[in-house]
């Protein structure tokens, strides 16, 4: 199987390769090297001059592809670390996520102002490279309308999570990508001895344009879940080697529900799942306070009432990242803090 | 056939009496939120988009009722817009600021928009229209820092694209002598982009070195500059004006671009086509205020 990071990069020669007005901008993603994550590797060679590198000025061409989507053409931007979202914040926040809804207010669909945008950028720690080049910072777009943020993990087919959006999309939308994804292999869901999957959200939503997955998984042939663990990108990963210990060692069986899209929060394929098991566990990279998990709480709560029995968060630490490896691993969420977390759940009954 | 002086006189006419008709009437609370007036400067925007071809494209900011005037926006959809009216501008959702038609748009944050316009520039030099992209900014908003990316930006890709500062010396209430380091030609110098300085409210001034820049950017495919020293004569917003009021005083007395023009025309000239105007916006205000409020489903 391919990596996560093969699966993005084809996905970017695909769309180049199929629809003329998509353009690919950020800094440093010109051949040969490629892109810092290497995802934007062969394009400038492929499609000359289609894929811009720019200045280090994300507020800069963040603000470009902007216009460029605004009139017509679907240029995808790479933020090289995520932790530089900060610096285009108004752009996205101020600009794109709001000129669809203030500006089309009374006009027909051929007058009204849509904007194609896809912004990459690689999130998350574990590379040790410290407080302003690890984060997951997510979580400060999540809350803002008009603005869809995707996030793949290893399951499936990441490639075509992006291709659809660069293709299919008209709205700004955000990318994000953990760094620890790209090395992993794609999880052929279809053919696999240790899980089974189950696939939610396979019709083309009108929102997206395309069919966004949400993902469950078990452990093949366990007995049925008594908690619900709800994870995204490489968090998933961590949480598929905890449901596998979990069921092994403690034989303590646990469902994980996997979505791409976070934002608008999409909560039917976890609220099935949550009527199986009363008990819910999220785990995220984010730091926990008023983030992705407080939000998932929340709405499960406020769907499901006394129904749900336990719920807890697990997420990094409020704390910026740190870059030494044992304080790195401290700060944020590991297969052992899963496990552990999920056996006191059950000790709680 | 209306002579070109006559047709500028005309455009900067309803400009002044469509700002000087929402100033009158915001006291009586038909009017949502605040405005940003453009008075004092209607021969920038008309001596600039006066040349404007249909597929050019125009980015403005919250000072943009007079941009989207001489563009060509109707004065009954922005009144009722800046009435939160359904059949404002956009509904209502955007007010006084937020204003997007045809190739219209204006945004109320400061600076953003300039970027955006330098990747409109370039989409459409992409696309193959020929089309100029012209944004306005002011001499407050020359303190953000995306507006020197865009600038950088604009001249490495060589975007045909017009920016126009519109210095009118004030940012709310901060003086640009409080803001501004350096002059502002050299700012655009530094980018190597070819900027043209006037200083004047003569829109007889403007129009044909805005058309030549305009030109310029088109045919060149590549970025120029206005500079354009202006005064404002109204406050920032509504009642926000410190400047004392005999220096307002001699600004318009020196400094009217209807004076200095209408000069040029006879009274008898002058006057009908200020009584077309005065017509045109009293019905348009009347029309957008008995236009209805768009209700909850319209969200």
């Amino acid at each position: 199987m391919p990596t996560v990071l093969d699966s993005l990069n084809t996905a970017l020669h695909q769309a180049l390769a199929q629809d003329e007005r998509v353009l690919i901008l950020g800094e440093d993603v010109l051949d040969p090297y490629g892109g810092a994550f290497k995802v934007t590797r062969g394009l400038s060679n492929a499609f000359p001059g289609r894929v811009l590198t720019t200045p280090i000025s994300e507020a800069g061409f963040t603000g470009l592809a902007i216009g460029m989507a605004l009139r017509g053409l679907r240029p995808v931007v790479e933020i090289m670390f995520g932790d530089f979202l900060t610096l285009a914040a108004d752009q996205i926040i101020n600009h794109a996520a709001k000129f669809r809804w203030m500006y089309n207010g009374n006009k027909s669909e051929a007058e009204q102002a849509r904007l194609p945008l896809v912004i990459r950028t690689p999130m998350g720690g574990r590379r040790g490279y410290g407080p302003t080049h690890s984060q997951t910072l997510e979580k400060h777009f999540l809350g803002t309308p008009g603005l869809i943020v995707l996030s793949p993990c290893a399951l499936g087919a990441p490639g075509k999570l992006l291709l659809d959006a660069i293709l299919l999309t008209n709205d700004p939308l955000l990318f994000v990508e953990n760094k620890l994804l790209y090395l992993l292999q794609v999880q052929d869901i279809s053919h696999t001895d240790e899980f089974e999957f189950y696939i939610y959200d396979d019709q083309a939503n009108a929102e997206l344009g395309f069919a966004a997955p949400t993902y469950l998984c078990r452990v093949r042939g366990a007995p049925p879940p008594i908690l619900t663990l709800t994870a995204y990108g490489y968090m998933v990963e961590l949480a598929q080697q905890a449901q596998r210990r979990l069921a092994y060692e403690h034989e303590v069986f646990a469902e994980l529900v996997v979505p791409t899209v976070l934002s608008p929060c999409r909560m039917q394929p976890l609220l099935i799942s949550l009527e199986r098991t009363g008990g819910l566990l999220v785990i995220e990279e984010g730091t926990r306070h008023l983030g992705w998990g407080a939000e998932i709480l929340a709405r499960s709560t406020e769907a499901m009432g006394a129904r749900l029995k336990r719920a807890y968060r697990l997420a990094a630490k409020d704390l910026p990242i740190p870059a030494s490896g044992p304080l790195e691993a401290e700060v944020l969420p590991s297969v052992e803090k899963i496990i552990q977390s999920c056996l006191e759940m059950t000790r709680r009954g | 056939m209306e002579s070109i002086e006559a047709e500028l006189y005309r455009a900067m006419y309803r400009i002044r009496r469509f700002e000087e008709t929402v100033l009158d009437n915001f006291p009586k609370g038909v009017f949502f939120g605040t405005t940003h007036t453009y008075l004092g400067q209607e021969a920038n925007a008309v001596g600039v988009l006066h040349h404007l071809r249909r597929e050019d494209v125009v980015f403005s900011n919250h000072r943009c009722h007079g941009h989207f005037l001489a563009y060509g926006g109707e004065v009954r959809a922005l009144f009722a817009e800046l009435m939160g009216k359904a059949s404002g501008v956009c509904g209502g959702r955007g007010g006084s600021q937020h204003l997007h038609w045809r190739n219209f748009y204006s945004n109320g944050v400061q600076g953003g928009i300039v970027p955006i316009a330098a990747g409109a520039a370039l989409a459409e030099k992409r696309k193959g229209t020929r089309a100029a992209t012209v944004v306005f900014l002011g001499d407050g908003t020359l303190g953000e820092g995306v507006v020197y990316e865009a600038f950088n930006l604009a001249a490495l890709w060589q975007a045909p694209i017009l920016f126009v500062v519109e210095n009118n010396h004030i940012a709310q209430t901060t003086p640009v002598e409080l803001a501004l380091a350096g002059s502002i030609s050299a700012r655009f110098a530094a980018f190597d982009i070819p900027a043209h300085e006037l200083d004047t409210s003569d829109v007889m001034e403007i129009f044909p070195i805005a058309s030549a820049l305009l030109e310029q950017a088109r045919a060149q495919s590549a970025p120029r500059a206005l500079i354009l020293h202006t005064w404002r004569f109204g406050p920032h917003s509504k009642g926000d004006d410190t400047r004392p009021a005999d220096v307002i005083a001699r600004l318009r007395q020196s400094r009217d671009p209807l004076t200095l023009h209408g000069a040029r025309l006879s009274q008898s000239e002058k006057e009908a086509i200020e009584a077309q105007a005065e017509e045109e916006i009293q019905r348009a205000f009347q029309q957008a205020l008995a236009d209805p409020y768009p209700t909850a489903a319209d969200l």
